[in-house]
Protein backbone atom coordinates (compact mmCIF):
# COMPACT_ATOMS: atom_id res chain seq x y z
CA UNK A 1 0.00 0.00 0.00
CA UNK A 2 1.38 3.39 -0.91
CA UNK A 3 0.42 6.56 0.87
CA UNK A 4 -0.18 9.64 -1.22
CA UNK A 5 2.47 12.31 -0.83
CA UNK A 6 1.79 15.89 -1.79
CA UNK A 7 4.31 17.24 -4.33
CA UNK A 8 7.22 18.98 -2.60
CA UNK A 9 6.36 22.56 -3.52
CA UNK A 10 2.72 22.26 -2.46
CA UNK A 11 3.73 20.53 0.75
CA UNK A 12 6.18 23.33 1.49
CA UNK A 13 3.53 25.98 0.85
CA UNK A 14 1.15 24.20 3.18
CA UNK A 15 3.79 23.91 5.87
CA UNK A 16 4.70 27.59 5.52
CA UNK A 17 1.08 28.65 6.02
CA UNK A 18 0.39 26.27 8.89
CA UNK A 19 3.52 27.42 10.73
CA UNK A 20 2.12 30.93 10.95
CA UNK A 21 -0.46 32.50 13.23
CA UNK A 22 -3.78 33.00 11.45
CA UNK A 23 -3.19 36.75 11.01
CA UNK A 24 0.27 36.25 9.52
CA UNK A 25 -1.14 33.81 6.99
CA UNK A 26 -2.80 36.79 5.32
CA UNK A 27 0.59 38.47 5.01
CA UNK A 28 2.01 35.40 3.33
CA UNK A 29 -1.01 35.25 1.03
CA UNK A 30 -0.33 38.86 0.07
CA UNK A 31 3.28 37.92 -0.75
CA UNK A 32 1.97 35.28 -3.10
CA UNK A 33 -0.40 37.83 -4.62
CA UNK A 34 2.52 40.14 -5.32
CA UNK A 35 4.53 37.32 -6.86
CA UNK A 36 1.96 36.41 -9.49
CA UNK A 37 3.88 36.83 -12.74
CA UNK A 38 2.51 38.78 -15.67
CA UNK A 39 0.98 36.67 -18.39
CA UNK A 40 3.42 35.57 -21.09
CA UNK A 41 3.01 37.95 -24.01
CA UNK A 42 1.55 35.29 -26.25
CA UNK A 43 -1.47 35.10 -23.94
CA UNK A 44 -1.66 38.75 -22.99
CA UNK A 45 -2.71 39.41 -26.57
CA UNK A 46 -5.10 36.47 -26.72
CA UNK A 47 -7.73 36.86 -24.05
CA UNK A 48 -9.85 34.34 -25.96
CA UNK A 49 -7.49 31.56 -24.86
CA UNK A 50 -8.07 32.29 -21.20
CA UNK A 51 -10.80 30.71 -19.13
CA UNK A 52 -12.62 32.77 -16.56
CA UNK A 53 -12.94 31.14 -13.14
CA UNK A 54 -16.62 31.92 -12.61
CA UNK A 55 -16.59 30.79 -9.00
CA UNK A 56 -14.23 33.58 -8.01
CA UNK A 57 -15.63 36.88 -6.88
CA UNK A 58 -13.14 38.87 -8.92
CA UNK A 59 -12.25 38.39 -12.55
CA UNK A 60 -9.49 35.80 -12.74
CA UNK A 61 -8.53 34.02 -15.91
CA UNK A 62 -6.41 30.92 -16.22
CA UNK A 63 -4.78 29.07 -19.05
CA UNK A 64 -3.07 25.71 -18.75
CA UNK A 65 -0.31 24.51 -21.05
CA UNK A 66 0.95 20.95 -21.25
CA UNK A 67 4.34 20.79 -22.93
CA UNK A 68 5.94 17.96 -24.92
CA UNK A 69 7.34 16.44 -21.72
CA UNK A 70 3.86 16.30 -20.16
CA UNK A 71 4.80 19.13 -17.79
CA UNK A 72 1.98 21.45 -16.74
CA UNK A 73 2.29 25.25 -16.87
CA UNK A 74 -0.46 27.30 -15.28
CA UNK A 75 -0.79 30.93 -16.41
CA UNK A 76 -3.19 33.34 -14.81
CA UNK A 77 -4.16 36.95 -14.59
CA UNK A 78 -6.25 38.80 -12.00
CA UNK A 79 -6.54 42.51 -11.22
CA UNK A 80 -4.43 44.23 -8.57
CA UNK A 81 -7.72 45.17 -6.84
CA UNK A 82 -8.27 41.49 -6.14
CA UNK A 83 -5.24 40.49 -4.06
CA UNK A 84 -6.92 37.48 -2.46
CA UNK A 85 -7.73 35.99 -5.83
CA UNK A 86 -4.22 36.77 -7.07
CA UNK A 87 -2.80 35.07 -4.00
CA UNK A 88 -4.85 31.92 -4.55
CA UNK A 89 -3.87 31.51 -8.17
CA UNK A 90 -0.26 32.36 -7.40
CA UNK A 91 -0.13 29.56 -4.81
CA UNK A 92 -1.35 27.12 -7.42
CA UNK A 93 0.95 28.42 -10.14
CA UNK A 94 3.99 28.10 -7.87
CA UNK A 95 2.89 24.88 -6.24
CA UNK A 96 2.14 23.10 -9.51
CA UNK A 97 5.18 24.45 -11.39
CA UNK A 98 7.20 21.69 -13.00
CA UNK A 99 4.74 18.91 -12.14
CA UNK A 100 3.67 16.32 -14.66
CA UNK A 101 0.12 15.87 -15.85
CA UNK A 102 -0.39 12.87 -13.56
CA UNK A 103 1.07 14.64 -10.55
CA UNK A 104 -1.29 17.59 -10.98
CA UNK A 105 -4.32 15.36 -11.50
CA UNK A 106 -3.40 13.51 -8.29
CA UNK A 107 -3.40 16.66 -6.15
CA UNK A 108 -6.34 16.27 -3.76
CA UNK A 109 -9.28 18.48 -4.71
CA UNK A 110 -9.49 19.71 -1.14
CA UNK A 111 -5.88 20.95 -1.04
CA UNK A 112 -7.12 24.58 -0.69
CA UNK A 113 -8.98 23.61 2.50
CA UNK A 114 -5.85 22.15 4.03
CA UNK A 115 -3.48 25.12 4.11
CA UNK A 116 -4.96 26.92 7.08
CA UNK A 117 -6.63 29.71 5.14
CA UNK A 118 -10.29 28.87 5.73
CA UNK A 119 -10.13 30.57 9.11
CA UNK A 120 -8.16 33.54 7.85
CA UNK A 121 -10.16 34.33 4.73
CA UNK A 122 -13.45 32.43 5.31
CA UNK A 123 -14.59 29.13 3.74
CA UNK A 124 -16.69 31.01 1.21
CA UNK A 125 -13.67 32.72 -0.29
CA UNK A 126 -11.63 29.52 -0.31
CA UNK A 127 -14.12 28.05 -2.75
CA UNK A 128 -12.64 30.26 -5.43
CA UNK A 129 -9.32 28.48 -5.05
CA UNK A 130 -10.96 25.06 -5.10
CA UNK A 131 -12.62 26.07 -8.36
CA UNK A 132 -9.30 27.18 -9.85
CA UNK A 133 -7.75 23.82 -9.06
CA UNK A 134 -10.79 22.03 -10.50
CA UNK A 135 -10.70 24.03 -13.70
CA UNK A 136 -6.96 23.52 -14.04
CA UNK A 137 -7.43 19.76 -13.83
CA UNK A 138 -10.31 19.88 -16.31
CA UNK A 139 -8.20 21.82 -18.82
CA UNK A 140 -5.43 19.25 -18.44
CA UNK A 141 -7.83 16.36 -19.03
CA UNK A 142 -9.17 18.07 -22.14
CA UNK A 143 -5.68 18.67 -23.45
CA UNK A 144 -4.40 15.16 -22.95
CA UNK A 145 -7.58 13.74 -24.47
CA UNK A 146 -7.22 15.92 -27.56
CA UNK B 1 -22.26 63.45 16.77
CA UNK B 2 -18.70 63.60 17.97
CA UNK B 3 -17.37 65.06 14.73
CA UNK B 4 -19.35 67.69 12.80
CA UNK B 5 -21.32 66.48 9.80
CA UNK B 6 -20.28 67.01 6.21
CA UNK B 7 -22.54 69.82 5.07
CA UNK B 8 -21.65 69.47 1.37
CA UNK B 9 -24.45 70.75 -0.83
CA UNK B 10 -24.41 67.46 -2.73
CA UNK B 11 -25.69 65.60 0.33
CA UNK B 12 -28.24 68.13 1.57
CA UNK B 13 -31.01 66.78 -0.66
CA UNK B 14 -30.93 63.37 1.01
CA UNK B 15 -33.15 62.53 3.99
CA UNK B 16 -30.17 61.97 6.31
CA UNK B 17 -27.21 63.81 4.85
CA UNK B 18 -25.27 63.25 8.07
CA UNK B 19 -24.80 59.63 7.01
CA UNK B 20 -22.41 60.53 4.19
CA UNK B 21 -19.03 62.19 4.04
CA UNK B 22 -17.04 63.20 0.98
CA UNK B 23 -13.41 62.32 0.31
CA UNK B 24 -12.45 66.02 0.74
CA UNK B 25 -14.19 66.16 4.11
CA UNK B 26 -12.45 63.02 5.32
CA UNK B 27 -9.03 64.07 4.03
CA UNK B 28 -9.08 67.19 6.16
CA UNK B 29 -10.28 65.37 9.28
CA UNK B 30 -8.13 62.25 9.34
CA UNK B 31 -6.62 63.32 12.65
CA UNK B 32 -9.85 64.54 14.20
CA UNK B 33 -10.30 63.29 17.76
CA UNK B 34 -13.31 61.04 18.10
CA UNK B 35 -13.18 59.85 14.49
CA UNK B 36 -12.28 56.31 13.44
CA UNK B 37 -12.12 55.28 9.79
CA UNK B 38 -13.00 51.65 9.03
CA UNK B 39 -12.27 49.79 5.81
CA UNK B 40 -14.59 46.91 4.99
CA UNK B 41 -14.07 45.09 1.70
CA UNK B 42 -15.13 42.10 -0.23
CA UNK B 43 -11.48 41.20 -0.80
CA UNK B 44 -10.04 40.34 2.60
CA UNK B 45 -6.50 41.39 1.58
CA UNK B 46 -7.23 44.73 -0.02
CA UNK B 47 -6.64 46.67 3.20
CA UNK B 48 -3.15 45.19 3.42
CA UNK B 49 -2.28 46.46 -0.05
CA UNK B 50 -2.92 50.04 1.06
CA UNK B 51 -5.59 51.93 2.95
CA UNK B 52 -6.55 55.40 4.12
CA UNK B 53 -4.00 56.54 6.72
CA UNK B 54 -5.10 55.48 10.19
CA UNK B 55 -7.99 53.33 8.97
CA UNK B 56 -8.68 50.04 10.75
CA UNK B 57 -9.98 46.94 9.02
CA UNK B 58 -13.17 45.09 9.86
CA UNK B 59 -13.93 42.06 7.73
CA UNK B 60 -17.59 41.20 7.21
CA UNK B 61 -16.95 37.50 7.29
CA UNK B 62 -14.22 36.88 9.81
CA UNK B 63 -15.15 39.71 12.19
CA UNK B 64 -18.89 40.36 11.97
CA UNK B 65 -20.32 36.88 11.43
CA UNK B 66 -20.50 34.31 14.17
CA UNK B 67 -17.95 31.62 13.32
CA UNK B 68 -20.31 28.75 14.14
CA UNK B 69 -23.97 29.71 13.78
CA UNK B 70 -25.33 31.55 10.79
CA UNK B 71 -25.85 34.80 12.65
CA UNK B 72 -24.04 37.98 13.53
CA UNK B 73 -21.73 38.18 16.50
CA UNK B 74 -23.28 38.91 19.88
CA UNK B 75 -22.98 42.02 22.02
CA UNK B 76 -19.91 40.81 23.90
CA UNK B 77 -17.95 40.03 20.74
CA UNK B 78 -19.04 43.27 19.12
CA UNK B 79 -17.87 45.19 22.17
CA UNK B 80 -14.52 43.47 22.13
CA UNK B 81 -14.11 43.96 18.37
CA UNK B 82 -14.93 47.66 18.41
CA UNK B 83 -12.93 48.32 21.57
CA UNK B 84 -9.89 46.69 19.96
CA UNK B 85 -10.26 49.03 16.98
CA UNK B 86 -10.26 52.10 19.20
CA UNK B 87 -13.97 52.72 18.76
CA UNK B 88 -16.01 53.95 21.73
CA UNK B 89 -19.78 54.14 21.86
CA UNK B 90 -19.68 57.88 20.98
CA UNK B 91 -17.02 57.59 18.26
CA UNK B 92 -17.86 58.92 14.82
CA UNK B 93 -17.22 55.97 12.51
CA UNK B 94 -16.69 56.47 8.79
CA UNK B 95 -16.77 53.23 6.79
CA UNK B 96 -15.52 52.80 3.25
CA UNK B 97 -14.80 49.84 1.02
CA UNK B 98 -14.50 48.34 -2.43
CA UNK B 99 -17.27 47.73 -4.97
CA UNK B 100 -19.26 50.96 -4.47
CA UNK B 101 -19.28 50.50 -0.70
CA UNK B 102 -21.25 47.29 -1.00
CA UNK B 103 -19.50 45.67 1.98
CA UNK B 104 -19.06 48.96 3.78
CA UNK B 105 -22.85 49.35 3.77
CA UNK B 106 -23.13 45.84 5.13
CA UNK B 107 -20.78 46.70 8.00
CA UNK B 108 -22.74 49.91 8.64
CA UNK B 109 -25.95 47.90 8.82
CA UNK B 110 -24.41 45.51 11.36
CA UNK B 111 -23.18 48.48 13.42
CA UNK B 112 -26.77 49.71 13.34
CA UNK B 113 -28.03 46.39 14.71
CA UNK B 114 -26.04 47.28 17.81
CA UNK B 115 -27.35 50.83 17.81
CA UNK B 116 -24.02 52.52 17.16
CA UNK B 117 -25.36 55.99 16.61
CA UNK B 118 -22.85 57.88 14.53
CA UNK B 119 -21.79 55.67 11.65
CA UNK B 120 -21.35 57.11 8.15
CA UNK B 121 -20.22 56.03 4.71
CA UNK B 122 -17.47 57.62 2.65
CA UNK B 123 -19.34 58.45 -0.57
CA UNK B 124 -17.61 56.73 -3.47
CA UNK B 125 -15.68 54.41 -1.18
CA UNK B 126 -12.20 53.11 -1.72
CA UNK B 127 -12.22 53.49 -5.50
CA UNK B 128 -12.94 57.21 -5.39
CA UNK B 129 -10.29 57.89 -2.75
CA UNK B 130 -7.78 55.97 -4.84
CA UNK B 131 -8.84 57.56 -8.14
CA UNK B 132 -8.31 61.00 -6.66
CA UNK B 133 -4.73 60.07 -5.86
CA UNK B 134 -5.16 60.57 -2.13
CA UNK B 135 -2.70 59.13 0.39
CA UNK B 136 -2.75 55.43 1.11
CA UNK B 137 -0.47 53.55 3.48
CA UNK B 138 0.29 49.88 3.93
CA UNK B 139 1.21 49.66 7.59
CA UNK B 140 -1.56 48.19 9.71
CA UNK B 141 -3.00 50.75 12.12
CA UNK B 142 -2.51 49.86 15.77
CA UNK B 143 -5.18 51.74 17.68
CA UNK B 144 -5.15 51.92 21.45
CA UNK B 145 -7.87 49.68 22.83
CA UNK B 146 -10.79 51.43 24.46
CA UNK B 147 -13.88 50.26 26.29
CA UNK B 148 -16.97 49.63 24.25
CA UNK B 149 -20.07 48.69 26.23
CA UNK B 150 -21.76 45.34 25.73
CA UNK B 151 -24.96 46.24 23.92
CA UNK B 152 -27.40 43.53 22.90
CA UNK B 153 -28.24 43.41 19.23
CA UNK B 154 -31.67 44.74 18.33
CA UNK B 155 -32.71 42.86 15.24
CA UNK B 156 -36.40 43.62 15.05
CA UNK B 157 -36.31 47.10 13.53
CA UNK B 158 -33.98 46.62 10.60
CA UNK B 159 -33.56 42.87 10.22
CA UNK B 160 -36.15 40.46 8.85
CA UNK B 161 -36.17 36.71 9.39
CA UNK B 162 -37.82 34.24 7.05
CA UNK B 163 -41.02 34.18 9.11
CA UNK B 164 -41.15 37.98 8.97
CA UNK B 165 -41.06 37.78 5.18
CA UNK B 166 -43.91 35.24 5.13
CA UNK B 167 -45.95 37.59 7.31
CA UNK B 168 -45.02 40.58 5.16
CA UNK B 169 -46.79 39.49 1.95
CA UNK B 170 -48.94 42.29 0.62
CA UNK B 171 -46.24 44.82 1.49
CA UNK B 172 -43.36 45.77 -0.82
CA UNK B 173 -40.37 43.50 -1.27
CA UNK B 174 -37.29 44.58 -3.18
CA UNK B 175 -35.07 41.97 -4.76
CA UNK B 176 -31.68 43.58 -5.33
CA UNK B 177 -29.99 40.67 -7.10
CA UNK B 178 -29.08 40.51 -10.77
CA UNK B 179 -31.85 39.96 -13.34
CA UNK B 180 -30.52 36.41 -13.93
CA UNK B 181 -30.92 35.52 -10.28
CA UNK B 182 -34.35 37.17 -10.12
CA UNK B 183 -35.73 35.23 -13.06
CA UNK B 184 -34.25 31.98 -11.82
CA UNK B 185 -31.67 31.40 -14.53
CA UNK B 186 -29.09 31.13 -11.79
CA UNK B 187 -28.84 31.21 -8.01
CA UNK B 188 -25.74 33.35 -7.65
CA UNK B 189 -24.60 36.65 -9.07
CA UNK B 190 -22.87 36.21 -12.42
CA UNK B 191 -19.27 35.30 -11.59
CA UNK B 192 -19.98 34.59 -7.94
CA UNK B 193 -19.58 31.28 -6.17
CA UNK B 194 -22.44 28.84 -6.02
CA UNK B 195 -23.70 28.98 -2.49
CA UNK B 196 -25.91 26.00 -2.52
CA UNK B 197 -29.44 27.31 -2.95
CA UNK B 198 -31.60 24.42 -4.06
CA UNK B 199 -34.19 26.44 -5.97
CA UNK B 200 -33.91 29.47 -8.24
CA UNK B 201 -36.25 32.41 -8.73
CA UNK B 202 -37.55 35.13 -6.41
CA UNK B 203 -39.90 35.73 -3.52
CA UNK B 204 -43.43 36.29 -4.92
CA UNK B 205 -44.34 39.96 -5.52
CA UNK B 206 -40.75 41.20 -5.11
CA UNK B 207 -39.76 43.98 -7.47
CA UNK B 208 -36.36 43.69 -9.12
CA UNK B 209 -34.09 46.67 -8.57
CA UNK B 210 -30.47 45.46 -8.73
CA UNK B 211 -28.55 47.21 -5.96
CA UNK B 212 -25.88 48.65 -8.23
CA UNK B 213 -28.40 50.88 -9.98
CA UNK B 214 -28.28 53.13 -6.92
CA UNK B 215 -24.59 53.79 -7.51
CA UNK B 216 -23.03 56.02 -10.15
CA UNK B 217 -20.00 54.97 -12.21
CA UNK B 218 -17.61 56.49 -9.67
CA UNK B 219 -19.22 54.52 -6.84
CA UNK B 220 -21.01 57.52 -5.30
CA UNK B 221 -24.73 57.38 -4.63
CA UNK B 222 -26.97 58.67 -7.38
CA UNK B 223 -28.71 62.03 -6.87
CA UNK B 224 -32.06 62.09 -5.10
CA UNK B 225 -34.21 62.51 -8.22
CA UNK B 226 -32.63 59.45 -9.82
CA UNK B 227 -33.10 57.41 -6.66
CA UNK B 228 -36.73 58.51 -6.49
CA UNK B 229 -37.23 57.47 -10.09
CA UNK B 230 -35.80 54.07 -9.27
CA UNK B 231 -37.53 53.22 -6.03
CA UNK B 232 -40.71 55.32 -6.05
CA UNK B 233 -41.58 55.40 -9.75
CA UNK B 234 -40.18 52.07 -10.88
CA UNK B 235 -40.54 49.94 -7.74
CA UNK B 236 -43.69 51.76 -6.60
CA UNK B 237 -42.61 52.49 -3.03
CA UNK B 238 -44.71 55.07 -1.20
CA UNK B 239 -44.13 57.06 1.97
CA UNK B 240 -45.09 55.05 4.98
CA UNK B 241 -44.44 51.71 3.30
CA UNK B 242 -42.94 48.88 5.24
CA UNK B 243 -40.24 47.43 2.99
CA UNK B 244 -38.07 44.32 3.06
CA UNK B 245 -35.00 44.08 0.84
CA UNK B 246 -33.06 40.91 0.16
CA UNK B 247 -30.33 39.48 -2.03
CA UNK B 248 -28.25 36.34 -1.59
CA UNK B 249 -26.78 36.65 1.90
CA UNK B 250 -27.88 40.16 2.83
CA UNK B 251 -24.83 42.11 1.69
CA UNK B 252 -26.06 43.75 -1.51
CA UNK B 253 -29.40 44.45 0.16
CA UNK B 254 -27.57 46.32 2.95
CA UNK B 255 -26.57 48.81 0.28
CA UNK B 256 -30.21 49.18 -0.77
CA UNK B 257 -31.28 49.35 2.89
CA UNK B 258 -28.90 52.29 3.30
CA UNK B 259 -30.32 54.06 0.25
CA UNK B 260 -33.96 53.56 1.27
CA UNK B 261 -33.40 54.43 4.93
CA UNK B 262 -30.80 57.16 4.95
CA UNK B 263 -31.03 58.74 1.52
CA UNK B 264 -34.73 58.42 0.73
CA UNK B 265 -35.96 58.53 4.33
CA UNK B 266 -38.18 55.44 4.46
CA UNK B 267 -38.68 54.70 8.12
CA UNK B 268 -39.54 51.04 8.07
CA UNK B 269 -37.01 49.14 6.00
CA UNK B 270 -35.68 45.74 6.96
CA UNK B 271 -32.90 43.69 5.43
CA UNK B 272 -33.65 39.98 5.09
CA UNK B 273 -30.12 38.65 5.51
CA UNK B 274 -31.16 35.02 5.19
CA UNK B 275 -31.97 36.07 1.64
CA UNK B 276 -31.84 33.67 -1.26
CA UNK B 277 -29.41 31.25 0.36
CA UNK B 278 -32.12 30.60 2.95
CA UNK B 279 -35.32 31.14 0.94
CA UNK B 280 -34.05 29.18 -2.07
CA UNK B 281 -33.39 26.17 0.15
CA UNK B 282 -36.25 26.45 2.61
CA UNK B 283 -39.00 23.85 2.54
CA UNK B 284 -42.53 24.94 1.55
CA UNK B 285 -42.00 28.61 0.85
CA UNK B 286 -43.51 30.12 -2.32
CA UNK B 287 -41.22 30.99 -5.24
CA UNK B 288 -41.87 32.68 -8.57
CA UNK B 289 -39.74 32.18 -11.66
CA UNK B 290 -39.40 34.53 -14.60
CA UNK B 291 -38.97 38.27 -14.86
CA UNK B 292 -42.43 39.26 -13.51
CA UNK B 293 -42.87 39.82 -9.75
CA UNK B 294 -45.89 37.53 -9.50
CA UNK B 295 -48.67 37.94 -6.96
CA UNK B 296 -48.28 38.00 -3.22
CA UNK B 297 -49.66 34.95 -1.44
CA UNK B 298 -51.71 35.39 1.74
CA UNK B 299 -49.46 36.42 4.58
CA UNK B 300 -48.83 33.60 7.05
Amino acid sequence: MTTYQLPVALAQIREDFLDLEVKDRLVLLLEFANELPELPERYAEHPDLLERVEECQSPVYIFVEVDADQIVHLHATAPMQAPTTRGFVSILAQGLAGLTVDEVLDVPDDFPDSIGLTEAVSPLRIRGMTAMLGRTKRQIREKIAA
Amino acid sequence: MTVEVDSSAAFSEYAHPERLVSTEWLQSRLDAPGLVVVESDEDVLLYETGHIPGAVKIDWHTDLNDPVERDYIDGARFASLLGSKGISRDTTVVIYGDKSNWWAAYALWVFTLFGHEDVRLLDGGRAKWEAEGRDMVTETSTPTSVDYPVVERRDSEIRAYKDDVLAHFGNPLIDVRSPEEFSGQRTTAPAYPEEGSLRAGHIPSARSIPWGRAAAEDGTFRPLDELNALYRDEAGLKDGDSVIAYCRIGERSSHTWFVLTHLLGFESVRNYDGSWTEWGSAVRVPIVKGSEPGTAPEPR
